[in-house]
């Protein structure tokens, strides 16, 4: 959905019908590319695998001003299976740098659950670095809707 | 589990379609001579292969109707990807062929909008709460109540005059006479957070939500499950509301409840069932037909899903891997049932029917029938208080405007001095035959809501093309845990061109002003006139005044001969 500033105030002020679920921005937004750079940096210059991490967002965002999401990657936290961190990206927002979790032994679990604006439908993307370096990824499309005529 | 279909169900099922007529192909004369010849019972209505130790009886989406109805089936029910020409995207003879039913049989008249208003002539009106509590009753005797589940899949609260004027109320009592063992909710949200918890408490029946969690700390607001023991066997039974009501309706009147499709919640809430002890698992689902054959491929260890929401009826049961999927129509029309055979722990064979409630047919129940008279008797002679009459056929379901949208929208562009109008994609609502009465019942079954207010406002051309392509996706997204389960917005003053089958951003087309003829344009406004926004604050007349209004002052209606949607590419 494509939303100017203009309609977006007459939105907040109440005036219009269709519930924007997420309010877009004037400035440049980031692309697939900005995050596919991003991972290609974490994971040290090749593309992290599919696997290992999975993330949990909403089809479609209730509120995109506030969207709750959740990652959990496989792991022993023990030995040679740890988890170093686990980097958020959203590929569609102004900044697409959304959040990174560091993980010690004592975490026990590889698991974080946050909560983000979400400016209009993209892909949401998590990637798992491990402590020996190997990288994994998950990635989700939240739908940012107009909504209001279903049912 | 065992075959499709087997032989001996499929004779069985010939036989109903056989009362109908033989070898005529629907064709008007003769068939209604047929027909008035034919002997329909209650007793081949109720005709079952018996099976095993526990039976499932599925009730969904009534939307208040408490007396019969006529409902046509749609002529236009689209799928897209991987479920294009697969049930429920079958309308018309492709649904005939597809479940071997005779044209011009009770079922196909049931099932399909084939030869529809000549059909509704001869074979009457559907459901009553009081003909579906007579099988309900006749089901449970013959079976022994010890070996029933009766779940109702939701929907039931909302669209009548009387459930808005009680706040749902008269649904409640009758309902409870019923006494279902589960239920679920959609429209019931729209009632408001707080009105819905007072309903459930005095109900006396559970409401399952494995999906609804609280804003705040994303902990369960209802019970996921409730466990029985029918015939010796442990059922559980796992409820899913309308995964986007918060979205598709007013998040303000629940806001501290959220939803989603919560396909791990599910699986979690499955695997809890199995370790404690459940012999079959049941999903009792609002979340729609599509959505539900998706979610049986991604969640395991299901074994029936009896699914509501997007009001597709199917004659019997369809099998996706090792789960079986139920959907039992709308409006009251049907009783599904699905009797199961489980031994070690296991379902090992199965039974299926759709029964369509032909009202003329069964025998209302007696404490039913009184209690509707009486939960409607402060409101009866308004309810039947006639408006105006239609010459044409008025019906609403369908993917794209029905002819009763097309009033609507018409009614919305003269009363409120606008160029185009909106109507939601609801799929509820009642059909009217030519040379019907309106009543005040029959208008508030299409407009009955808790967020009447008919707006009017400015869009630009770029507003309305995004809103049709916003909704357009919610229908037609070829991965169905994105679709919503309304159909298309209705149009009026405009007509547009859809591909179902593309991407969102390119399904709408050929946006034409029909007043002028004019193409729709980008940066310029228009004067719009809709309903049911989901905005809180939203300021007119509700619909069902301003209706009334333009229904009085036309005295007869008349339906436009042609729709303003072109579809393309399907």
């Amino acid at each position: 959905m494509n939303m100017n500033r203009r309609q977006a105030m007459a939105m907040s002020a109440g005036a219009v019908v269709f519930a924007a679920t997420g309010l877009a921005t004037t400035g440049a937004l980031a692309s697939a590319e900005d995050v596919d750079k991003a991972m290609m940096e974490l994971a040290g210059g090749k593309m992290p695998e599919a696997g290992k991490v999975s993330l949990t967002a909403p089809e479609i965002a209730e509120n995109g001003n506030t969207v709750p999401i959740s990652v959990e990657v496989d792991s022993a936290m023990a030995d040679g299976d740890m988890v170093e961190s686990i980097t958020i990206y959203a590929d569609g927002n102004p900044n697409p740098d959304v959040v990174t979790f560091h993980f010690t032994a004592l975490s026990g679990t590889a698991m974080a659950a946050t909560r983000m604006r979400l400016a209009k439908t993209q892909n949401v993307v998590a990637v798992a670095k491990m402590a020996d370096g190997s990288t994994f990824v998950d990635k989700k499309e939240v739908k940012v809707t107009i909504g209001g005529c279903g049912g | 589990m065992t075959a499709k279909f087997s032989r001996r169900e499929f004779l069985q099922y010939g036989s109903v379609a056989g009362l109908a007529l033989a070898g005529a192909s629907g064709f008007a004369g003769n068939l209604t001579r047929a027909l008035a010849q034919q002997k329909l019972t209650q007793d081949d209505l109720l005709k079952f292969d018996s099976k095993g130790q526990v039976t499932l009886l599925h009730f969904t989406d009534v939307h208040a109707q408490l007396k019969p109805v006529y409902f046509r089936p749609p002529d236009t029910n689209i799928g897209v990807g991987a479920f294009e020409g697969i049930p429920p995207h079958l309308v018309g003879e492709a649904f005939l062929d597809y479940f071997g039913l005779q044209a011009g049989s009770p079922y196909a008249y049931a099932h399909t909008m084939v030869d529809y208003v000549n059909l509704a002539r001869s074979y009457g009106k559907l459901g009553g709460l009081d003909r579906t509590a007579t099988l309900v009753k006749a089901i449970r005797a013959e079976r022994g109540d010890d070996k029933v589940l009766f779940l109702d899949g939701g929907d039931t609260w909302q669209g009548s005059y009387t459930s808005l004027k009680t706040n749902g109320q008269d649904m409640v009592d009758c309902m409870k006479l019923l006494k279902p063992d589960a239920m679920v909710g959609h429209w019931e949200f729209t009632f408001g957070a707080e009105r819905v918890l007072e309903l459930v408490d005095e109900m006396g029946y559970a409401f399952l939500a494995s999906n609804i969690v609280d804003t705040n700390w994303e902990e369960p607001v209802f019970d996921s499950t409730a466990m029985f023991e029918r015939g010796g066997v442990k059922v559980a039974v796992i409820g899913q509301a309308m995964p986007y009501t918060p979205i598709a309706n007013p998040r303000w009147m629940f806001p501290e409840w959220s939803f989603g499709i919560r396909p791990e919640v599910l699986q979690a809430n499955v695997d809890k069932a199995r370790e404690d002890g459940a012999e079959v698992v049941v999903l009792l689902s609002h979340d729609g037909f599509d959505v539900d054959q998706k979610l049986a491929t991604v969640v395991s260890g299901i074994d029936v899903i009896l699914t509501g929401h997007t009001h597709d009826s199917i004659p019997r049961a369809i099998e996706i891997g090792n789960t079986l999927l139920l959907s039992s129509g709308s409006h009251g029309k049907y009783l599904g049932r699905i009797d199961l055979e489980v031994s070690g722990g296991k379902v090992t064979g199965y039974s299926s029917n759709m029964i369509p409630v032909f009202s003329d047919v069964i025998t209302p129940d007696a404490e039913m029938a009184a209690k509707i008279a009486e939960v409607r008797a402060p409101y009866e002679d308004e309810c039947n208080r006639v408006i105006g009459t239609t010459e044409s056929l008025l019906y609403r379901r369908g993917n794209f405007n029905g002819t009763w949208d097309d009033i609507i929208c018409q009614g919305l562009i003269e009363e409120r001095d606008a160029e185009i109008s909106l109507s939601p994609g609801f799929r509820w609502g009642t059909t009217l035959l030519p040379g019907q009465d309106i009543t005040i019942d029959d208008l508030y079954a299409q407009t009955s809501m808790n967020y009447p207010n008919a707006y009017r406002l400015e869009f630009t051309g770029q507003q309305l093309k995004d809103i049709l392509e916003d909704v357009c996706d919610n229908l037609f997204n070829k991965d169905p845990f994105y679709q919503q389960g309304g159909d298309m917005v209705r149009v009026g003053g405009m007509s547009y061109t859809c591909a179902p089958k593309e991407d969102i951003g390119n399904r709408i087309s050929d946006m034409t002003l029909i007043s002028s003829g004019e193409k729709i344009e980008a940066e310029k406004k228009y004067v719009v006139a809709g309903w049911a926004s989901v905005n809180e604050g939203t300021e007119g007349p509700p619909i069902y005044e301003l209706m009334e209004n333009y229904i009085t002052r036309k005295k007869v209606l008349t339906a436009p001969e042609e729709g303003t949607v072109k579809i393309s590419g399907y």
